[in-house]
C-alpha cells in the first residue's frame, strides 16, 4: 500500500501526477477488472450521450416546431410512409424521434440523480460528523430521525415529500418546479444511510492521536470536523455516493413512470416508458423497449462500478 | 427481557407520534382544501359550511388534538377528491393489496429459502450460478420494469394471463376476495411475481450467504463425520441455524412489501390502498395520503416490534445480551 513507484529503472524526475495517479492501488485494482472497466465505458457513454444532446440529437424533441406529426409511429430503422424521413430508434405518436428524446431524457434522469445524490451527501456527511463529534442530545437527535426515517422505505418517504411539495407549490408552478421537488424528495428520502456510516465512522477517528493533538493545539471543532475527520471518512461515502447514484435514477424512474415526477413536457426516462407503455398493447413496442434498455444500462453499470469500487477500497479484501 | 419490551414499545409509540405530526401537519400546511373541493361556482355560505364541516375553522392545536383521537379511532374525514369518508375507502381497498402482499410474501420466502439452499449446496453448478447472475440482474431492475416485461410477455405477446385488474372478486362480508374465482387467480398470478420477485432474490442471497458460512463449522464436519446423511445435515443441522436472520429479515421485507406495492398497484391498475395513494397524491387529497401514512406506519412499527420479539424468542444466545447491554 505504501510505496507504488515502479521497481524497474529509477526514474531522475519525481513522476507526475498523472503518472502517481494511474499507478495507484485504485487505479491497479481497476485496471484488473474487466467488469469495472466496461461499466465505466458504458456510464462515461452514457454521460457523454446526455451532456452532448443538443450536439448529437437528430432532433429537438422539446422544440414544437420541428415536429411533424406525419412522422408519428415510425418503426426503427423504416423511412416513414408520408414523408420518407429515416428515424434510427422510431418515433414516438407526436413524431418524436425516440432517440433524442432518450438523449435528452437521459439529461433529465442523470441531472436529479447527481443533485439528489449530492443533496443527501451534503445532509448526511454534516449531520453524521455532528452527531460523531459533538455527541450528546445533538447526536441523540439527529440518530432519532434517523431511525425513524429509517422504519419506512426510502421510496415511499419520497412520494411523501414529493406529495407534500406539490401541494405547496401553486398549481400554475407545478410543472416547473417538478424536477426541484423531485431532488427535493430523493435527496432527503436517502441521506440516512450516510448520516449513519459517517456518524460510526467518526465515533472511531476522534478518539484517535492525531485529533487529540489538533485540540491541543486550539483547532476549533468545526475546522477539526472539516479538515481532520472527515477526509479520513470519505472512502465509505464515495462507496455509498456512488450506490446512492444507482438507486436515486432508480428511484426518479420510478416516481416519474408512477406519475408522481417528472411531466410530460420534461420527460426523464421515467417518464418516457410511462408514455411508452400505452403503446405497447398496439405493437409499438420501439416507444417502450429503447428508455426502458437505456434506463436498465444505466442503473446496471453504476452498480457494477459501485460493488467494485466498495471491494477496491475496502483493505481488508485486499 | 421487561425491560427491553416496555422500551421497544415506548419507542414505536414515539415513531408513531412523529408520524402522527407529519401526517397532521400535511393538513395545515398544504393547500386549502376547501379550494379542490367545490367547483368553480360557490358561495362564500358553501365555503364556510364546508370548512365548518371538515372542522379547518378551529385553531392548530385543537385541530391536532381532534386529530389524534379521531386517528385512533380510525377516523380520517372525507376524501377531497371522493367526498366519502376516508376510512370508508381505505376498508374497500384494503383486502387487494393484503392479498397480493400474502401471496408475494410466501412466494418470497419459499421460493427465496429453496433457491438459497440450492445454490448454497450446489455452489459450483452450472445452474446455481445461472441463478446468482440473474438475481444479480433482478436486483438491478426496477419493479416497474418487471411488470412491464411481465406484462409484455405474458399478456400482450402469449395472451395467457390479464394485464391489470383483480379479475372477478368474491364478497364475504367487508372483505372481497380473487381466491376462489379462476379469473381472480389468474389476475393475481403477474402482480404477485412481480411484487415478490425483489424480495425474493433478497432472500435467496441471504440465505445462501448465511448457509455458506454455516456450512463450514465444525458442528457439520462432525455431524458428517458422524455418517449422517447429506439430506440430514443439509437441512436438519444447517438450515435451522440460518433461519434466524432469514425471520428478521423477512419481517421487515413485509413492510417494504406493502409500500412496493404502491408500484405493483399502479403498474397492473390493481384496486388495491397502493394505488389510491399514487392517486391522492397527484390529486393532493391530503385526508387519503394522511390516512394512508398512518396506517402503514402502524403496520411498519408493528411489524418491526414483532420481529424484534420474535428474533429475541428464537435465538437464546441474544437474551443475556441484549438486556444488559441494551442499545
Amino acid at each position: 500500500m505504501a510505496d507504488t513507484t515502479p521497481i524497474t529503472a529509477p526514474s531522475p524526475a519525481p513522476p507526475s501526477r498523472l503518472r502517481r495517479a494511474w499507478e495507484s492501488d485504485l487505479a491497479w485494482s481497476f485496471r484488473h477488472a474487466p467488469v469495472a472497466m466496461a461499466s465505466f465505458f458504458v456510464v462515461t457513454l452514457l454521460i457523454l450521450g446526455a451532456v452532448l444532446a443538443p450536439l448529437i440529437a437528430p432532433h429537438d424533441p422539446f422544440d414544437p416546431a420541428t415536429l411533424n406529426l406525419m412522422n408519428g409511429f415510425t418503426p426503427p430503422g423504416q423511412a416513414n410512409a408520408f414523408t420518407g424521413e429515416l428515424f434510427l430508434l422510431g418515433t414516438d405518436d407526436q413524431g418524436r424521434d425516440v432517440f433524442s428524446t432518450i438523449l435528452y431524457g437521459m439529461r433529465i434522469s442523470l441531472f436529479v440523480g447527481f443533485s439528489a445524490v449530492l443533496l443527501a451527501m451534503v445532509l448526511g456527511v454534516t449531520l453524521g460528523l455532528l452527531a460523531g463529534y459533538v455527541g450528546g442530545w445533538t447526536e441523540t437527535i439527529i440518530m432519532r430521525i434517523a431511525d425513524v426515517q429509517l422504519t419506512f422505505p426510502a421510496i415511499l418517504v419520497a412520494m411523501l415529500i414529493f406529495g407534500i411539495a406539490k401541494g405547496i407549490t401553486p398549481p400554475e408552478y407545478r410543472n416547473e418546479m417538478a424536477i426541484w421537488v423531485l431532488i427535493l424528495a430523493i435527496g432527503l428520502s436517502d441521506w440516512v444511510q450516510f448520516a449513519r456510516v459517517v456518524r460510526g465512522a467518526t465515533l472511531v477517528e476522534k478518539n484517535k492521536e492525531y485529533i487529540q493533538a489538533a485540540r491541543l493545539i486550539g483547532r476549533t471543532p468545526f475546522s477539526i470536523m472539516l479538515r481532520h475527520i472527515l477526509p479520513n471518512v470519505l472512502n465509505p461515502v464515495l462507496v455509498i455516493a456512488t450506490i446512492s447514484l444507482a438507486l436515486a435514477i432508480i428511484a426518479e424512474a420510478t416516481l416519474s413512470f408512477l406519475g408522481v415526477g417528472a411531466p410530460p413536457t420534461k420527460p426523464s426516462l421515467g417518464t418516457l416508458i410511462r408514455i411508452g407503455q400505452e403503446f405497447m398493447f398496439s405493437g409499438e413496442w420501439w416507444i417502450l423497449l429503447f428508455p426502458a434498455a437505456t434506463l436498465l444500462a444505466l442503473a446496471l453499470s453504476i452498480n457494477l462500478l459501485g460493488d467494485w469500487l466498495r471491494d477496491a477500497l475496502n483493505p481488508r479484501l485486499r | 427481557m421487561l425491560a427491553y419490551i416496555i422500551r421497544r414499545v415506548f419507542q414505536s409509540a414515539l415513531v408513531l407520534l412523529v408520524v402522527g405530526l407529519v401526517a397532521f401537519s400535511m393538513f395545515s400546511f398544504v393547500g386549502d382544501p376547501v379550494d379542490n373541493m367545490l367547483g368553480q361556482e360557490r358561495t362564500q355560505a358553501d365555503i364556510e359550511r364546508l370548512r365548518e364541516t371538515l372542522g379547518l375553522d378551529q385553531p392548530f392545536v385543537v385541530q391536532y388534538w381532534r386529530f389524534l383521537e379521531q386517528a385512533a379511532q380510525g377516523n380520517f374525514g372525507l376524501s377531497y377528491r371522493q367526498g366519502r369518508p376516508v376510512a370508508e375507502i381505505l376498508v374497500e381497498r384494503l383486502p387487494a393489496t393484503l392479498e397480493l402482499a400474502f401471496v408475494s410474501g410466501l412466494m418470497a420466502l419459499f421460493g427465496g429459502i429453496a433457491l438459497g439452499i440450492f445454490t448454497a449446496i450446489r455452489r459450483r453448478g452450472v445452474s446455481a450460478n445461472i441463478i446468482m447472475t440473474a438475481s444479480l440482474i433482478g436486483v438491478s431492475l426496477p419493479t416497474f420494469l418487471i411488470g412491464i416485461l411481465l406484462i409484455y410477455l405474458f399478456s400482450v405477446e402469449l395472451g395467457w394471463l390479464p394485464s391489470f385488474g383483480r379479475g372477478e372478486v368474491t364478497r364475504i362480508g367487508n372483505w372481497t376476495t380473487g381466491f376462489l374465482t379462476t379469473s381472480g387467480l389468474k389476475a393475481l398470478i403477474l402482480p404477485a411475481i412481480t411484487l415478490g420477485l425483489y424480495q425474493m432474490t433478497l432472500i435467496m442471497r441471504l440465505v445462501r450467504t448465511e448457509m455458506l458460512e454455516v456450512l463450514r463449522m465444525d458442528y457439520i464436519r462432525f455431524a458428517r463425520a458422524r455418517g449422517i446423511r447429506e439430506k440430514s445435515v443439509n437441512f436438519r443441522h444447517a438450515l435451522k441455524n440460518t433461519l434466524v436472520p432469514v425471520i428478521t429479515i423477512t419481517g421487515l421485507q413485509l413492510g417494504s412489501i406493502i409500500a412496493f406495492a404502491i408500484i405493483t398497484e399502479t403498474v397492473f391498475q390493481w384496486p388495491g390502498v397502493g394505488l389510491l395513494f399514487i392517486n391522492a397524491i397527484q390529486f393532493v387529497d391530503i385526508p387519503v395520503m394522511a390516512a394512508y401514512l398512518m396506517m402503514i406506519s402502524v403496520m411498519f412499527v408493528g411489524i418491526n416490534l414483532i420481529v424484534d420479539m420474535l428474533y429475541f424468542a428464537i435465538d437464546p444466545r441474544l437474551r443475556a445480551d441484549r438486556t444488559a447491554g441494551g442499545h
